[in-house]
Formats: structure tokens, C-alpha cells, sequence
């Protein structure tokens, strides 16, 4: 048991107190020497319940109390203190553990006394340089050390960012002191006794201390940047698992972390939640009463907490709900997948939403935004998620109908077919959209009027109506505004040659797919519609969105004219 | 009238709460929201005549108010409530619910309250979103026996997963959310009218704030941003709505005729009506409900870096 009485424990206590007496105890009762620090500000009569819940036990010792501010050299001066008592008043102790009083060992003390024992003159201790660190907030990284910082970031919030903007303007330097490199990393280590007293005694300590003063989170500075001075050998890295959000503050370990925790290949865990029972319970039993820990998986507690942080900073695109409603974002036009926008091709074959389904392997709507109903594929009235097919409610809120609808169908590419003849206010939002892709034959919505059998003469208003949405809506399209993807082909450019611009967007939607396309749909034999554009010309209007459409005879020449048209490969 | 309150405690989670004739949701209500933490409840009663006082007498941890003024006047009872949080609710976390509503929240068996306000606090966050999402049973909503200490969950299994409506009021800065079974059953052809579903039902009070309108809107109107809006996510949770337990075609029926709804009650007569005929909710495109972390993963809450 040589080693066994080589650690002690500095902790640095503010709140919560019993459980920092629970955490003593069981440092105290496995061999460990604690030295307390509390801050000042915690009210008197706590303190002394810690002490008489403590005094049962000979080797623990408590230093005067100082206030200690987040951010100040005060969490520094009360380390100093009691490393300084814990080496004086332990002289068995070999390494010296900073630790807090919500920091749980989460292995058995005798597995961190035989790691520390297995290479014994080794510091623990995370210490990067200032240029190498990705992770402070406030993009102090460097300046930490070379401005002032009189003032609290807390509480002086305009006067901190004031000041520190006055001294960059002002071009302001503060000069260090002679030999010292700046590094930083996680406040909680573990030194040798050898290191530690090579800091507390270092000859200009004193202009050192000043110098720390003035520095912006010295905690995180002041033994890392020293323990180059005086240590040889550095493994930089802490013994202590800590986890921040986004704003660099530290995550909380609660009851339902016990199976995270005992994955972990770190010893200690910052910080427990002081309610956290189960967690106490577990990780304070005696070392022989423990269960086998897990085999370490430190990978899955980084990605988990990865993860949580890009969920706060970046959500779940295409999501929108009560926590999260992008209207500032780059991209809050986004849906949740990509999704195909097909207008004009229905007309023009007998098997086209079949065939999109088969070639794009995806669902392929009807008119989701007709006026007389929500065409969902399969004629459904209730679609997933609950999507009810009403227009009345689609047009209450059309952007969220069209978000809805593609995040209720993640894992699915959804494609619809939109027309002139539709309700356009979801227009602007399509076109908006980067995850869009927006097909459109233009002209094509003539066919459906030509097929109806009547006249030139009666169809015309409202040839002339379909014509002016469909400029109004290809007008927007070529607008600096739009970020779908845009495909467009007049109609006499599409019969030409229809294989092509079908391979393209099979091609767009789902490159994998394309493969298997050999059969294209059946087009429709247009013979026939060449003179109800010149009827409707003779009516008075002008179809020019059709592009130049051949005559009757002209359509007559290739042979056999409409066949189902196959790609060669 | 029973005051309890002197046994609120610094820091204790409280929750206020406007009844009427509640005494078959009222047990598991409160054994739900006991468990999550909350220390005690502040509640008027607006005329109850089924026992519901006595049964909140009889609650170590409650205090009751005792009124027969119209529950309209009194703006849905949030005038009453608006008092008691100026007086007891300063300083503390407050929860503000119906009878019908169980929060839910990320992690919300394994952490209670004190751990969400810990979190929310930490974030500098004084209020905390949450949807309502309107339960309900498999078969017509009249059928089924749910005992007064049964989860009422556990027969209003379903809900609708994917139809909200979400739109800001830029005047108080909150969201404005409808859609849901209610929606998508009721108010096909008035969806303007379909009811709200977001509701700040947990803020760290002050006895400066005020809620606007139930606990949909309050001010000041910062406390309404509960949503983030550059693309990232808060921390949000979900109010359980058991409106739809078996006694709900008797009760619209009641409801009707006393016209004690917000708004223009002869707007609401039809929905009325439609209740009363005991509709089938439930469709081919309903949601089994399986827990928080469904809830999540459809997006009806997050836990917004909460971890």
C-alpha cells in the first residue's frame, strides 16, 4: 500500500456543500489527504456544516477562504494556498489531484493511484499553446494574455467588451513575463509533487502572480502555461472528463450519464448534478464493492456531446416548431430533403406519376396544390403525419403544409406535379428553396384544353390566364431570389427529343437510380394540337410558351411518330 | 379557501392551475407533476361541483381558492391565477397548466424539474416553450373507462405527428402554433380559428410578468422567445393533452350552453356540435405514442443541446 497514500485531493468548493463532504470522505477514506478551499461567498453557516460533517477525519485540512469570481485570479490564489498546505502538511503525497466539489471519481481510486503509479514522475495536465486551441469562447485566445482585464465579464458584461475593444484599437500590449509561454487547457490536473513545488517556488513568483492578475480566465492559464517551466515530462490531457456547450459553459452529469460515465476512460467526471443520487451512490462505494467497469468507448461521449452541440447551434433543417423558427438563417427557406416540382409533364403521357414513381424510386403526388383538393398520392385524405386534405387548411399556412409534408416524409423523396392551374402562393417558397428541383415544360398546360374537345373559341380566357401565371411563375424562377434547381423546356423543345430531359432529371433526383431507367412513358400523340395553337392564334391570343410547335405535318415524319421511346445504352 | 403556501421553500418549482370539475384527472395530474418536482400547487377552483375541492383538501402539498365568479370574466381564470403568482410565484420557477395537460419534457423520467430550470438558468433562460399535443383514443372518443389514478395516456394513445401551423406574431414576438387532431378534424374550413397550441407554461416568475392570453403569449414580450431563430434549436417540451377522455361529449355539450369559451363562443358552437357526435379521431396517419424520445425525433420538442 506504498502508493496508495501518494494522492492528494485539492478541492475547490462553492455550492452543495454535503455533497462535497460526501466527495472528501470518500478521497479521505481511500487513503487520500483532502485540503478544502471555500469560497468566500458561500454563507458562513454551510462551512461549517461541511467542517462538522468532516471532522471525524484526520487528514483533512481547510484553507482561508477567498472569493472566487469565474473568470479571476481568485480560483488561482486558493489553489495556491492549499496545494501549498496539502505538500507542507502531507509529505507522503506524490501527486496532488485539483479537483472540484461536483467532480466525481467515476473509477475506483486505487485504479487512478496504479495509473499514476505506473509512470510516476508524469504531469496530467491539458497545456496548448494559444495558437493551437479551437475551443475558447469570446475569441480570446491570445489576448488573454496580452490585455487587461479589470473588469468582470458577468457582471461588467459592457464594460469587459469595451475595454477590450479600447486596447485593440489603442493598439494596447501588456509584455510577459520573461520566459513564460502562453498555454491554456482545462483547469482540473494532476501534479507531481516534484512539478508542483517547482511552481510554488519559482524565483520571480511574485511578478508572476501580478502578471496572472490581470489575465482573462487564469485558471485556465496560469498552471498550464508554468508547468512548461519547471516539468519535463507533460501528458497533456486531464484525468477530468468535462464537456461544454457552445457557450463554454460546463455540462451536467445526471442519473441517466451512469452508463456514459462507466464508458468513459477518464477518472474523474465534471461536473454531477448534486441531485444526482443514483451517480453519487454508484461511483462513492468502496473500491471492493465496485461492479467491473465497462470497456472504455471515449468516442461515443465525444460524438454525444458533439452532436447535442450542433443540435442547439444548427437544429434540424427543414424543421419548423415551437424551439425553433429560422428567419435570420442563411437557408431558412430550406425544406428538410430535396423534392421534385414537375409541371407540364402529366398532360403529355398516359403512365407519367407511375413511371416517376418506378424511375425515381419515390412518392409521386398529384396536384398537391389544386384549388379543389390536396392530391395526395394514392388519393389519400389523410397523409402522413396527419396532413388532412383540405385547400382551405393548406391555404391557411402553405409553407408550413409544404415543410410538413417533406419532414413528415424523411427517407422518401417526394415529388408533385404544379401547374398554372394551382393556387401560386407556395410558389415564392418553392423557388426560394435549395432543396427544390423544379421541372417545368412550358406551355404544356394548352394540351389539357385542346383534349377537353372544346373550341378554340371557348377555351381561349382561360388559355390566356394559364399562359400569364405560367410567365409570372417562370419570370420568378429566373429571379435572383430562387435557389431551386431549375429545369425548363418549351413544349415543342421537349417532344423533339423527350428521352433526354427525362434522363436529366431522373439524373438530378436520384443518380443512383438512373440506372435502372430503360422504358420511358408513353407520350401522348399530339397530332392534332399544332392547329389548336393557330385556332387559338386565329382567337386572338398569342401561345408563345409552347415554342416553336411543329404543324400536323411536320409531326407526321418521324416513324413511327410517339412510340414509347427507349435509351439505348 | 386552504393556504398552505408557507410551506413553499426557496427555489421550489410551483405549479398554479385553474380547475373546474376536474376530480378524474386531477389525481394522476398530480401525481404526474409531483414527480416531476414540482413542490406545490396553487389552485382555484371556479365552481366545481363533483368533489374536486374536497379532493384537493385533501393533498398535503396543495393550496385551494375557492370562487363561482364566471370563468370567462376572469379571463379563462388567468386573472385569478395572475394574482396568486404576484404573490407567491416571485422569484421561483412556475409552472402554469389545465387540468388536462401533463408536461413532458427531454429526459423527463430520469431528471426532474430542479434539473431543467438548473439547465434552463444556466442557458440564461427564463421561460421555456411547449406544445400542446392533442391525445386521443383509437375508437369513438365517448368509448372507454379511464379510472381517475389510470395514465390517461395509456388510452389516448394516438396523436397527429406532422400538421402544425407555425407562423410568428411579430407583435408579442411569439409563435403562433395550431393545427393537430383539432385542426385537421374541426376546422378544415376555418383553420383561422383552429386552437392554439404553443403555450410558455414554465417561467421563472417575476411579479412583473403577466400572461396575455392562457399561457400562450406573456409579457414583457422577450419572455415569448422561446424559439431560436437562426436556425438553431432551444430546449422545448410537450403538454400531453388529455381533453379527449370519455367524458368529453357530455362536457362540449355543457360547454356549449354555459359559453364560457374564449373568443366568440357561438364560433365554437359547430366544434361543439361535432364532439357531441362522437367523432373517430383516429386515422390510418395517426401516431402511436411511445415516449419523449419519439416526440423529439418527429420534432414536437427538442432538447436543444440539453444532454
Amino acid at each position: 500500500m506504498t502508493q496508495a497514500s501518494t494522492l492528494g485531493v485539492v478541492m475547490l468548493c462553492h455550492a452543495a456543500l454535503d455533497r462535497a463532504a460526501q466527495l472528501a470522505r470518500h478521497w479521505a477514506m481511500h487513503g487520500c489527504p483532502v485540503v478544502i478551499h471555500v469560497d468566500a461567498r458561500t454563507p458562513h453557516a454551510q462551512f461549517e456544516g461541511l467542517r462538522s460533517a468532516l471532522k471525524d477525519l484526520p487528514d483533512i485540512r481547510f484553507t482561508p477562504r477567498l472569493p472566487c469570481e469565474w473568470g479571476t485570479f481568485g480560483l488561482v490564489q486558493a489553489t495556491l494556498d492549499a496545494a501549498t498546505r496539502m505538500l507542507a502538511d502531507f509529505t507522503q503525497v506524490s501527486h496532488v489531484l485539483l479537483a472540484s466539489g461536483s467532480c466525481l471519481p467515476i473509477k475506483p481510486v486505487r485504479a487512478l493511484q496504479a495509473h499514476l503509479s505506473a509512470e510516476p514522475g508524469i504531469d496530467f495536465i491539458e497545456s496548448v499553446t494559444t495558437a493551437d486551441v479551437g475551443w475558447t469562447i469570446g475569441g480570446l485566445n491570445e489576448e488573454r494574455f496580452t490585455l487587461r482585464f479589470p473588469f468582470s465579464w458577468k457582471r461588467q458584461r459592457r464594460f469587459f467588451d469595451g475595454y477590450v475593444a479600447l486596447q485593440r484599437k489603442l493598439g494596447f500590449r501588456r509584455s510577459l513575463p520573461k520566459g513564460l509561454v502562453p498555454h491554456l487547457g482545462s483547469q482540473w490536473w494532476c501534479l507531481t509533487r516534484r512539478t508542483l513545488e517547482g511552481i510554488l517556488n519559482l524565483p520571480d513568483r511574485g511578478r508572476i502572480d501580478r502578471y496572472f492578475k490581470r489575465v482573462w480566465i487564469p485558471d485556465e492559464s496560469y498552471f498550464q502555461s508554468l508547468v512548461r517551466q519547471v516539468s519535463t515530462s507533460i501528458e497533456s490531457r486531464s484525468l477530468t472528463l468535462s464537456k461544454f456547450d457552445y457557450q463554454g459553459r460546463p455540462y451536467i452529469f445526471y442519473d441517466d450519464h451512469l452508463h456514459l460515465l462507466r464508458q468513459a476512460d477518464a477518472f474523474i467526471a465534471r461536473k454531477a448534478w448534486h441531485q444526482a443520487d443514483v451517480l453519487y451512490q454508484t461511483f462513492l462505494t468502496r473500491d471492493g464493492d465496485r461492479a467491473h467497469a465497462t470497456e472504455p468507448s471515449p468516442g461515443k461521449i465525444n460524438r454525444l456531446f458533439a452532436k447535442a452541440v450542433e443540435r442547439r447551434v444548427k437544429g434540424r433543417p427543414g424543421l419548423y416548431m415551437q424551439s425553433r423558427f429560422p428567419v435570420r438563417a442563411r437557408g431558412a427557406a430550406l425544406a428538410a430533403a430535396p423534392y421534385g416540382v414537375f409541371s407540364g409533364f402529366a398532360p403529355l403521357f398516359t403512365d407519367f406519376q407511375p413511371w416517376l414513381g418506378r424511375a425515381l424510386d419515390a412518392r409521386v403526388h398529384g396536384h398537391l396544390f389544386a384549388f379543389d383538393r390536396v392530391q395526395f398520392a394514392g388519393g389519400e385524405t389523410v397523409y402522413k403525419g396527419g396532413l388532412s386534405d383540405s385547400p382551405t387548411l393548406r391555404d391557411y399556412n402553405p409553407r408550413s403544409f409544404l415543410a410538413n409534408l417533406i419532414w413528415n416524409t424523411r427517407g422518401e423523396t417526394q415529388c408533385f406535379q404544379f401547374g398554372p392551374e394551382d393556387e401560386q402562393d407556395i410558389a415564392p417558397t418553392i423557388a426560394s428553396d435549395p432543396n427544390a428541383s423544379i421541372f417545368l415544360i412550358s406551355g404544356a398546360f394548352a394540351v389539357p384544353l385542346w383534349q377537353s374537345g372544346r373550341s378554340a373559341q371557348e377555351v381561349r380566357a382561360e388559355a390566356a390566364r394559364l399562359q400569364k401565371v405560367e410567365s409570372d411563375f417562370i419570370y420568378m424562377l429566373k429571379g435572383v431570389e430562387t435557389k431551386a434547381r431549375i429545369r425548363i423546356w418549351s413544349l415543342a423543345e421537349f417532344i423533339e427529343n423527350p428521352a433526354e430531359p427525362l434522363e436529366q432529371l431522373v439524373d438530378l433526383l436520384n443518380p443512383r437510380a438512373a440506372h435502372r431507367v430503360t422504358e420511358l412513358p408513353q407520350l401522348l400523340d399530339l397530332r392534332g394540337f399544332g392547329s389548336f395553337l393557330q385556332d387559338l392564334r386565329n382567337q386572338g391570343m398569342a401561345p408563345v410558351l409552347m415554342g416553336d410547335f411543329p404543324s400536323d405535318v411536320e409531326l407526321a415524319q418521324p416513324n413511327p411518330p410517339f412510340a414509347r421511346p427507349r435509351i439505348v445504352r | 379557501m386552504t393556504n398552505r403556501t408557507t410551506q413553499i421553500g426557496t427555489g421550489d418549482v410551483l405549479c398554479f392551475l385553474c380547475v373546474r370539475n376536474e376530480s378524474d384527472r386531477l389525481p394522476h395530474f398530480l401525481r404526474h407533476h409531483r414527480a416531476l418536482g414540482v413542490r406545490h400547487f396553487l389552485i382555484v377552483d371556479n365552481g366545481s361541483t363533483d368533489g374536486t375541492p374536497d379532493l384537493l383538501r385533501g393533498q398535503p402539498d396543495v393550496s385551494l381558492w375557492q370562487t363561482q365568479a364566471s370563468y370567462k370574466a376572469s379571463r379563462f381564470g388567468m386573472d385569478w391565477l395572475t394574482w396568486l403568482m404576484m404573490r407567491h410565484g416571485h422569484g421561483h420557477w412556475c409552472l402554469t397548466l389545465d387540468a388536462d395537460e401533463l408536461l413532458i419534457y427531454p429526459y423527463w423520467q430520469a431528471r426532474p424539474l430542479p434539473a431543467l430550470t438548473g439547465w434552463l438558468d444556466r442557458q440564461g433562460r427564463d421561460s421555456f416553450g411547449a406544445l400542446t399535443v392533442d391525445m386521443y383514443p383509437e375508437g369513438p372518443v365517448s368509448q372507454g373507462v379511464v379510472g381517475p389514478d389510470r395514465d390517461p395516456i395509456t388510452h389516448l394513445a394516438w396523436f397527429d405527428a406532422g400538421n402544425y401551423l407555425v407562423q410568428v406574431q411579430p407583435r408579442m414576438r411569439n409563435l403562433w402554433i395550431q393545427g393537430g387532431v383539432r385542426a385537421r378534424a374541426f376546422f378544415g374550413q376555418t383553420p383561422r380559428r383552429a386552437p392554439t397550441l404553443n403555450k410558455t407554461p414554465l417561467v421563472r416568475w417575476n411579479w412583473r410578468y403577466a400572461y396575455v392570453n392562457s399561457t400562450h403569449a406573456l409579457l414583457p414580450p422577450r419572455l415569448n422567445q422561446v424559439y431560436a431563430t437562426d436556425g438553431g434549436e432551444l430546449t422545448s417540451g410537450v403538454l400531453l393533452h388529455t381533453k379527449f377522455l370519455p367524458g368529453i361529449t357530455e362536457r362540449s355539450a355543457e360547454e356549449k350552453t354555459r359559453g364560457q369559451h374564449f373568443g366568440n363562443a357561438a364560433q365554437y358552437a359547430a366544434y361543439y356540435d361535432r364532439l357531441t357526435d362522437d367523432p373517430v379521431l383516429h386515422t390510418i396517419a395517426s401516431t402511436r405514442y411511445t415516449g419523449w424520445r419519439q416526440m423529439e425525433a418527429l420534432g414536437l420538442m427538442s432538447r436543444g443541446g440539453w444532454v
